[in-house]
């Protein structure tokens, strides 16, 4: 009697059980829904979508038609604009990643060697993140604009720089430098918390191997930071080689084309011209880009990044 | 190699004051162990020695130099952390070269220090291991050859096996004061674990709230501890202290404790008739005799080669170590005797040892 009741028991344990039953995964689907038709209605719908107007002619009002190739052959071969676009993104990618990243660094470095008042620091670096960009942009348009805040300064210390916004090689750097300000605080935070997770020991340990304070931020502290420091570069250069509100605000890709990005371009050929088939495509060379320059750190990493276990 | 003194050493964290004077002195090749329980100061000593810490006050001197003001680095000492902070990106070889490395010593020689040290430690397999694929013990080992290398005046250690399991501890341990005995260097070995102290110290230094209790060798320690605190902190099972007032009854000295139990106390006792007095007696000073003070067994701990009762007499509870199996169970009356010659006597209101 006994036996036969522990049987039931074991046989009920040992069974092997559904990870869910019918019930459940419907009751479970029901509630994914709100998320899920967003999902598909504003993201995966829309990606799908793109892809296949960049093979049309759509001019956002009108019926689209089929062309093939055409707008990657055009953008390729017949677009006079492209390659300086594509040349202007890729300059702001690099110099603004290089710049944030190096200035971040910096001053996380600087932040995690404080005594006291680290927790300050760290909050007020991070506020331009929470800003609007849009909000940043107008405010930096308004410093840089010819007679602005920045050109009386520059005149006060008789310095050359003025109008730097109707300049064809200040215009970017007046862009980057916004952006530099608007977004080193996130990686400033993100690098800075890596670095107060270095445990003390280690740096301890290389003081007394007689590593100077130079030997254990490059030997030590670096090293074991660079998964974070990975991680920030990837992103960073993603979210720069998208860069748009900085140059919609302050120079709608001008004086000239000097500051237009593929991103500006996306907007101007669709929105300006109605050329949506264009754009699409101009999207997805944007995002092959994106794609390339991220397959070529994540193969560079191999170099430069340590991964504890 | 060198001697190391510390004198009047004291630190003080804003107005918390941790270290109060501590003087002690090491001899050159000396094995010196700081034990106590946590929170001593016995780390921040032996930071303090590293140049980890800074040092509030008094003078720290490794051979015939104060090292008060100077760099870690340029101490000539090497340390072994409780981690044992092993750099993580680095081989086993890139991080016992790494101070070679520093110190810009040629190629030939780091490859040929660190080779040596690989042999010493058995580590000549591992040298292109990283540390997360060593074990607990060969990442100990690894520490230890990063120190070596170096080929320091003072080795320094905190808590170096208090990380791993106890056979490999029992293990390590042999392995460490074979190394010291082989290099014959000065070391400092920090732990809070009595019998380590014990088993590798030359001499011990037995720390209690920020100040030294006593220094001497293992069994003068143990021997002649110079307080009940020191009594009680050293050996394993722990001392057994009674309090009671020195009577004479029968001829004979006796302890009378509060509930009018009475211990057997040596002649000498006399001395203190008439007062109020700690009595420390060692679990294995005690045995179940044919007669003795009535107890009732609480506890039987088996440990193999000995047996662990604990033990109540009135609202004392006493543990005694003996050495063969008794036949005792629990509940069980049973009489006991203590070697009134091993009796231990503390004064009561300073702990300091009396007799
Ligand atoms: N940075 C600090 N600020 C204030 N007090 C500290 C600081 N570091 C240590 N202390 C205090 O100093 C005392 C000694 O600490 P220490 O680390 O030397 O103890 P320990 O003997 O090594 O103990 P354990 O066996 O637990 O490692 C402790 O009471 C601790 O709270
Ligand atoms: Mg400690």
């Amino acid at each position: 009697m006994l036996d036969k009741h522990r049987s039931a028991i074991t046989q009920s344990k040992t069974r092997p059980r559904r990870w869910f039953r019918a019930g459940e995964g419907r009751t479970a689907f029901f509630f994914l829904l709100p998320g899920l038709i967003g999902i598909l209605l504003f993201l995966v719908l829309p990606i799908f979508a793109s892809i296949a107007l960049s093979f049309t002619d759509w001019q956002l009002l009108g019926t689209p038609h089929f062309v093939g190739f055409a707008n990657y052959t055009r953008l390729f071969t017949a677009d006079p604009q492209f390659w300086t676009v594509l040349r202007n993104t890729v300059f702001f990618t690099v110099e603004y990643l290089i710049l944030n990243i190096v200035v971040s660094l910096g001053l996380a470095t600087w932040i995690s060697s404080l005594k006291f008042g680290q927790r300050w620091f760290r909050g007020i670096f991070f506020l331009p993140t929470f800003t609007p960009l849009i909000a940043v942009a107008i405010v930096w348009m308004l410093i840089f604009t010819s007679g602005g805040l920045f050109d009386s300064l520059m005149e006060r210390l008789s310095l050359p720089f003025s109008g730097v916004l109707n300049s064809q090689t200040l215009a970017m750097q007046a862009v980057i430098l916004t952006s530099i300000w608007a977004g080193v605080g996130y990686n400033t935070v993100l690098f800075n918390a890596a670095l107060d997770m270095v445990p003390a020991s280690y740096l301890e340990a290389a003081r007394i191997d007689g590593a100077t304070a130079w030997d254990r931020f490059w030997k030590i502290r670096l090293p074991l930071i660079s998964p974070t420091l990975f991680f920030g570069t990837v992103m960073t250069a993603i979210t720069s080689l998208q860069v748009f509100d900085q140059i919609f605000v302050m120079t709608k890709g001008g004086p000239g084309s000097a500051t237009a990005t593929l991103g500006y371009a996306i907007y101007q050929r669709g929105f300006q011209n109605f050329q949506m088939g264009y754009a699409s495509a101009i999207a997805w060379v944007m995002f092959a880009l994106i794609m390339a320059l991220t397959a070529l750190q994540f193969w560079f990493q191999r170099k430069w990044v340590h991964y504890d276990n | 190699m060198a001697k190391l003194t510390i004198r009047n050493v004291i630190k003080r964290y804003g107005a918390l004051e941790v270290l109060h004077g501590v003087s002690v002195a090491a001899q050159d090749g000396e094995f010196v162990v700081l034990v106590g329980p946590s929170g001593c100061g016995k780390s921040t000593l032996l930071r303090m020695i590293a140049g980890l810490e800074s040092i509030s006050d008094g003078e720290i001197e490794i051979g015939d130099r104060v090292v008060n003001d100077l760099e870690p680095n340029e101490r000539d000492i090497a340390m072994v952390f409780q981690t044992y902070a092993l750099y993580p990106h680095m081989t086993v070889r890139d991080n016992m070269a790494f101070s070679l490395k520093l110190a810009r010593r040629s190629r030939q020689e780091i490859e040929q220090k660190v080779d040596d040290a690989a042999g010493i430690l058995d580590l000549t397999a591992l040298l292109d291991r990283y540390p997360r694929q060593l074990s607990g013990g060969q990442r100990q080992r690894v520490a230890m050859g990063r120190a070596i290398v170096r080929n320091p005046a003072v080795f320094l250690f905190d808590e170096p096996l208090s990380n791993l399991d106890a056979k490999l501890r029992v293990q390590m341990r042999t392995e460490i004061k074979t190394l010291h005995q082989r290099l014959g260097t000065t070391m400092v070995y920090v732990t809070h674990d009595q019998m380590e102290a014990m088993t590798m110290a030359d001499r011990i230094v037995v720390m209690h709230g920020g100040g030294i209790e006593q220094v001497g060798p293992p069994l003068q320690i143990y021997d002649e501890p110079a307080n009940s605190f020191v009594a009680g902190f050293i050996g394993s099972p722990s001392m057994n202290f009674i309090d009671g007032l020195v009577v004479e009854r029968g001829g004979t000295a006796e302890l009378q404790t509060e509930e009018g139990v009475h211990w057997p106390l040596p002649e000498s006792a006399r001395a203190y008739l008439g007062q109020s007095v700690r009595l420390g007696i060692r679990p294995e000073h005690i045995a179940v005799g044919p007669d003795g003070v009535q107890a009732r067994v609480n506890i039987v701990e088996p440990t193999g080669s000995d047996t662990h009762l604990q033990l109540q007499v009135g609202s004392q509870s006493i543990i005694a170590a003996v050495r063969d199996r008794p036949s005792v169970s629990v509940g069980q009356p049973v009489p006991l005797r203590i070697d009134a010659n091993k009796v231990h006597l503390f004064d009561l209101a300073s702990g300091k040892r009396l007799h």
